[in-house]
């Protein structure tokens, strides 16, 4: 984004109206197509949900629509629009309306943050991180209006147990997290990926710094499964007792708002893992590469998303192996298990930083033998 | 363009800010002061004071709104526990009073002389800034802070586990 | 430094725009066959039963507090770890006298079984 704002300062001098009315509207092009291929995304990725399903399952999965099936997703968006709208007579007419709205607009908005290659950053905040924690806890305010206008005792009950997981989670979210800040000590996306890069290839990732935040990896990842209510933990919609949750009374494309957000959500937390922890758009062979350098960011893209869809991946994984976690169990699980984990995590890492001097476990080790 | 973006959002603080105090369902109320709580961020952005506006949502919108919402629901106040309208005289005299504090709130505000507007550099409102600050000059409130936290934590427990 | 937050007001704008349009839209053209049995909550196929605003359990209220005096926590060591090898080990004794005194709480609240969900 600032490139084509600083090619527009060039052409035009920056305050005429010619050249405001340009920027408004191509950030009005941009952000519909993160939007539509947001979509694509949400679209594809229930598919690949239902595949991965069969194949872990040995089933056949989606196969009648196009080939292997690619089309489902189509055609299911398609139900979902045709379907009959929907809003039973009991409900809070107004919160009902406007309850799915929000939570696809906070799960869309946090996609503006995310660098996804060197150049290919739609909006470059130094607050990158906090803003992206910010904006996803807004899910709740969400689900809490679906659960409570419905009027419907599988929805509320499903709304407040989403609420109580979501935010309880958000807490183990945001101090593992911390202990990679500490290493960049910066929370621009842009800037965290880029203190990943160096001599050792993927030993530059943060997740290889030292042990503490190799662990800390591993409570993100579960608190970010709990946050997006995917399996273990996907109580607040458990289908065979709670119907599907804070969502049970909402049909047609009022659901598939409800649907779309999850996806979202899914990526963002796979996203921010990889950024943070796993070297995001960088991989050694691309980084040495000496080629144009619209081809180059290109590349990281696709290295960016390739490993956000493993991630992906492994969650759905999960989803189809594991059984689901009791209510009490899941509360056990943040507030006894991970929370003091990961405040021994923050302190763990401040005292290696401290004591080697912000150097971790790789630089060490050829220090070692050199 | 800031300011009428300024002005935008200062009115769309205060429209939901009096919508707040007049709708008769709780949850209704709750839900413009998200609204509220929104354009507030929106202005402290255009004031640069990014960190500031980004808790504003996370720990206001995020996490008090969520408490807000939580008790309204353990209340869950039926439509006849809420009481008929307050009678006039306690609207009018309601009205009469912040009136006058009005008055002595612009009386405050005018004894700042009014200075001309400061450019502050890049750094200005970013996380570093706020930590260099909090971890240095203000330490000691900081400090003070994780106090106040603990005993919100243990008023907590000992409210809802006191009948036990 | 505006010119980055302006994407996300933009963003929101067409996020709403298209997400009201689209339900508008679908709404026109669905079926619009509805009876008095389709428009009342789903209940498991039975007629619904009572009021539905139950009064909630007390231990949504203790998490949500909770919730906020760790989130407020968090809030706080984000400006910490943004400078934390400028502060060096002044910086770390900081914290740990935060997070030590905070700790005090968690263990208090723990030993009352407040973290335990019935």
């Amino acid at each position: 984004m600032q490139f084509a704002i600083q090619w527009l300062v060039d052409k035009f001098s920056f305050l005429s109206p010619i050249s405001i009315l340009l920027l408004i509207s191509l950030m009005f092009i941009v952000g519909t197509v993160v939007l539509l291929l947001a979509m694509l995304y949400e679209g594809l990725g229930t598919y690949a949900l239902r595949k991965i399903g069969g194949d872990i399952q040995v089933r056949i999965g989606p196969n009648r629509v196009g080939p292997v099936g690619l089309l489902q997703f189509l055609a299911d968006g398609v139900k979902l629009f045709l379907k009959e709208d929907i809003v039973p007579t009991v409900v809070d007419k107004k919160l009902f309306i406007l309850a799915p709205f929000i939570t696809f607009a906070a799960s869309c908005a946090a996609f503006v943050a995310l660098s996804y290659s060197d150049r290919l950053v739609i909006s470059n905040l130094n607050i990158g991180l906090f803003y992206l924690l910010a904006i996803s806890s807004l899910v709740v305010i969400g689900v809490i209006m679906a659960g409570w206008a419905s009027n419907s005792k599988w929805s509320l009950l499903g709304g407040m147990r989403a609420a109580a997981q979501i935010v309880s989670y958000e807490i183990p979210i945001g101090l593992s997290l911390l202990s990679v800040i500490l290493i960049t000590q910066s929370l621009n996306m842009g800037e965290i990926i880029r203190s990943q890069s160096g001599g050792w290839g993927i030993l530059n990732w943060h997740i290889f710094h030292n042990p503490f935040v190799f662990i800390s990896f591993f409570i993100y990842f579960t608190a970010a499964l709990a946050e997006v209510n995917q399996t273990p933990f996907d109580l607040p919609e458990t289908e065979s007792e709670l119907v599907a949750g804070y969502f049970t009374e909402y049909s047609g494309m009022r659901f598939g708002f409800f649907f779309m957000a999850e996806w979202g959500e899914i990526f963002i937390v796979s996203a921010i893992a990889v950024t943070l922890f796993l070297g995001g758009w960088q991989l050694p062979i691309i980084n040495n590469l000496d080629i144009h350098i619209y081809l180059k960011n290109l590349l990281q893209l696709g290295v960016f998303l390739g490993k956000t869809f493993l991630l992906i991946y492994l969650m759905l994984w999960i989803r189809w192996t594991l059984p689901r976690l009791r209510v009490d169990q899941i509360m056990y699980m943040c507030w006894k298990v991970l929370l003091p984990f990961a405040f021994f995590n923050i302190i763990g890492t401040g005292l290696w930083l401290l004591i080697f001097k912000g150097k971790g476990i790789p630089e060490l080790v050829i220090q070692l033998f050199s | 363009m800031e300011t009428m973006l300024f002005y935008f959002f200062a009115f769309v603080a205060v429209a939901t800010a009096l919508l707040v105090i007049t709708r008769r369902n709780p949850i209704h109320s709750a839900l413009w002061l998200v609204l509220c709580f929104f354009s507030l961020a929106a202005v402290y952005v255009l004031l640069s004071a990014h960190f500031i506006a980004i808790i504003q949502i996370m720990v206001y919108v995020g996490a008090i709104m969520v408490l807000v919402l939580f008790v309204i629901m353990l209340l869950n106040l039926s439509e006849k526990e809420l009481g008929d309208a307050k009678p006039t005289v306690l609207k009018f005299c309601g009205v009469i009073l912040s009136g006058i504090f009005m008055v002595l709130l612009a009386d405050g505000v005018k004894v700042l002389a009014p200075q001309a507007a400061v450019s502050v550099d890049e750094k200005f409102g970013t996380a570093e800034m706020l930590g260099r600050l909090l971890f240095t000059d203000y330490l000691l409130p900081f400090e003070i802070a994780s106090l106040l936290l603990l005993t919100a934590m243990i008023g907590a427990v000992v409210l809802a586990k006191k009948r036990r | 430094m505006l010119n980055e937050y302006l994407p996300i007001l933009i963003l929101f704008i067409i996020n709403i725009a298209f997400a009201v349009g689209i339900i508008i839209f679908s709404h026109f053209l669905g079926p619009r066959k509805s009876s008095a049995e389709k428009l009342s909550p789903y209940e498991s196929g039975v007629p619904p039963v009572g009021d539905t605003r139950i009064r909630f359990s007390v231990k949504f209220y203790l998490i949500a507090m909770l919730f906020i005096v760790f989130d407020i926590e968090v809030v706080f060591m984000y400006p910490w770890a943004v400078i934390f090898k400028k502060l060096g080990l002044f910086g770390f004794v900081e914290m740990f006298v935060f997070i030590g005194i905070l700790l005090i709480g968690y263990v208090y609240v723990w030993k009352k079984g407040a973290l335990k969900w019935e």
